[in-house]
């Protein structure tokens, strides 16, 4: 019997090994390298993917930043008691500390009405008009917090407050602030929601790109199955493709939200500056920049092999 | 290193293209099967390289039974038949070299391995001088030459051939004869699908007919 020649070519599992990473190495580059030779199909692509990224990831940087800023009140009410302009001084420091010796609060804080003109001089830019005034319009305030947010109490409070001859009005602020909240759970819902609809968008896109990818290489797909391509050999570059379209897409991304961060800066500093001295719009951090960038990535690979799984099975030699 | 044992395709709709075919290929036989359109040639061919199965009976090839191949397993079977084709089935973005390689690249062979394993193959086809040029600068007789490299650099125990001659004058059909009785020489199983009924007598073969999805000649050796 003859032999020589016809054994099957046999391949050590260190060599197989040694190649199966020189094969992913391989398409590594190869995918990326593809890319580039097209690079207004691929960065049409990528943009798609980065904006599709951007947009929730903006408004959710927004949102933070707003839910900071806002979180400083804690969600308790503040109540407000305006007193009656005759009240002196002292007779209005003593109501204070007797209503912050009530059970049920915690803080009672007397502002006078000098304190909060030049308060308001400083703030509000009114400085010269209010100076031509020949009496201080502002009466003196107490702010009043409650331990509890408990509305039949904080209604009983108010009552007995609104029952004293001393004051002359009472404002509570904790129905804007619960708007606020609600508002602002109503937008992370949304944000979440919109990120949703967004990455899926992005998946499918992924996996429509995908999909022309394979068309255009079906006869390659097809030979490299006759002489014995695995399934996982004719899947990787596909992968590699999903993966580097989701990647340029979050680096599109990355740069779309400094970008917009840079440009709002500006005007949100300025506007929240007036309400706290310390405030400086915080972007993703390095953590959030990396999920980002690993997201998309993730992204682009589901999406392929959503698209490859579906596709590749139909393409058989025959 | 090929055995049909009574193996019948029937394909949906109805049509039997082989019905109780049975043969079988020593190693390092060479053998022609032959037969008109429709015969059941391409059938029993995709049998062997699994590209169909079986509908009953039982084909081994390189004492496997494809009967119990999974799926998974498929391409572990294929890497030990070299098939040519007729319409070649060459990737036209990449040259001759990367061509011949590509089986050996599944299979994950070193590059130096593969470097030397395809230079022998082109040289055993003749066309050691042509590694860098793409397909389509090729004539059609080079094209089924680069094809045959493909077919046996990964040194498959067997080799199969489909209507390897189909386009070719006779003067290079019978330099592509003498590359497979060379192939044969050296212990690899040769099964050729072919009309060429000139050239399977001056090959003097053992010849397989079909007639209608039978084997009427050569069913024994």
């Amino acid at each position: 019997m003859k032999t020589a020649g016809a054994t099957v070519a046999v391949t050590g599992v260190r060599d197989r090994l040694k190649s199966w990473q020189a094969h992913h190495r391989r398409v590594f580059i190869s995918t990326i390298g593809e890319l580039l030779q097209n690079p207004l199909a691929s960065l049409m692509t990528w943009l798609v993917i980065g904006i599709a990224l951007a947009l929730p990831m903006i408004l959710y940087v927004m949102l933070s930043n707003v839910s900071m800023v806002s979180g400083d009140w804690g969600g308790k009410p503040r109540v407000n008691l305006y007193l009656s302009h005759e009240l002196a001084v002292p007779a209005a420091r003593a109501l204070a500390a007797e209503i912050g010796q009530e059970p049920g609060i915690e803080e009672s804080l007397f502002v006078s009405s000098e304190e909060a003109l030049k308060d308001f001089q400083h703030r509000s830019g009114f400085g010269d008009v209010l100076s031509t005034l020949d009496r201080n319009p502002l009466p003196h305030v107490i702010e009043v917090v409650p331990y509890e947010a408990d509305a039949v109490l904080l209604q009983q409070m108010i009552a007995r407050w609104e029952s004293r001859s001393e004051v002359d009005r009472i404002s509570v602020d904790l129905a804007w602030l619960e708007r606020l909240f609600a508002l602002l759970s109503f937008a992370e819902r949304l944000v979440l929601a919109l990120g949703l609809v967004l990455a899926t968008g992005v998946m499918l896109i992924m996996g429509n790109t995908i999909r022309l990818a394979i068309e255009n290489r079906r006869q390659e797909i097809v030979v490299i199955k006759l002489v014995g391509g695995t399934d996982a050999f004719v899947r990787r570059p596909f992968l590699y493709l999903g993966f580097w379209y989701g990647f340029g897409g979050a680096v599109i991304a990355f740069l779309l939200i400094q970008a917009s961060l840079l440009f709002l800066s500006g005007p949100v500093e300025t506007l929240a500056q007036s309400y706290r001295d310390d405030f400086a719009l915080t972007g993703l951090g390095v953590a959030g920049n990396l999920l980002l960038l690993v997201g998309g990535s993730l992204l682009g690979i589901v999406g392929a092999l959503l698209s490859v799984s579906r596709h590749l099975a139909e393409i058989e030699p025959t | 290193m090929i055995r049909f044992d009574s193996v019948s395709k029937r394909y949906e709709g109805g049509v039997d293209a082989l019905s109780r075919v049975s043969f079988e290929l020593d190693s390092s036989e060479m053998a022609f099967l032959t037969g008109h359109s429709g015969a059941g040639k391409s059938t029993l061919m995709k049998l062997i390289m699994l590209m169909e199965r079986a509908s009953q009976g039982q084909v081994f090839v390189n004492g496997t039974n494809l009967n119990r191949v999974s799926r998974g397993q498929i391409p572990h079977v294929r890497r030990g038949v070299g098939v040519v084709f007729q319409n070649h089935q060459l990737l036209f973005d990449r040259n001759v070299y990367d061509n011949v390689a590509l089986p050996l690249s599944i299979a994950g062979f070193s590059p130096r391995e593969v470097g030397r394993r395809v230079r022998a193959a082109l040289a055993k086809v003749g066309l050691s001088d042509k590694e860098k040029k793409f397909p389509v600068a090729l004539s059609g007789g080079e094209q089924q030459r680069v094809g045959i490299a493909r077919a046996v650099v990964n040194k498959p125990p067997v080799l199969l051939a489909d209507e390897p001659t189909g386009n070719l004058d006779p003067e290079l059909s019978r330099e592509v004869m003498n590359l497979f009785d060379q192939f044969n020489q050296v212990g690899v199983t040769v099964l050729i699908a072919t009309h060429d009924l000139e050239l399977v007598r001056t090959m003097g073969r053992r010849e397989l007919v079909l007639r209608q999805g039978q084997l009427v000649s050569g069913g024994e050796a």
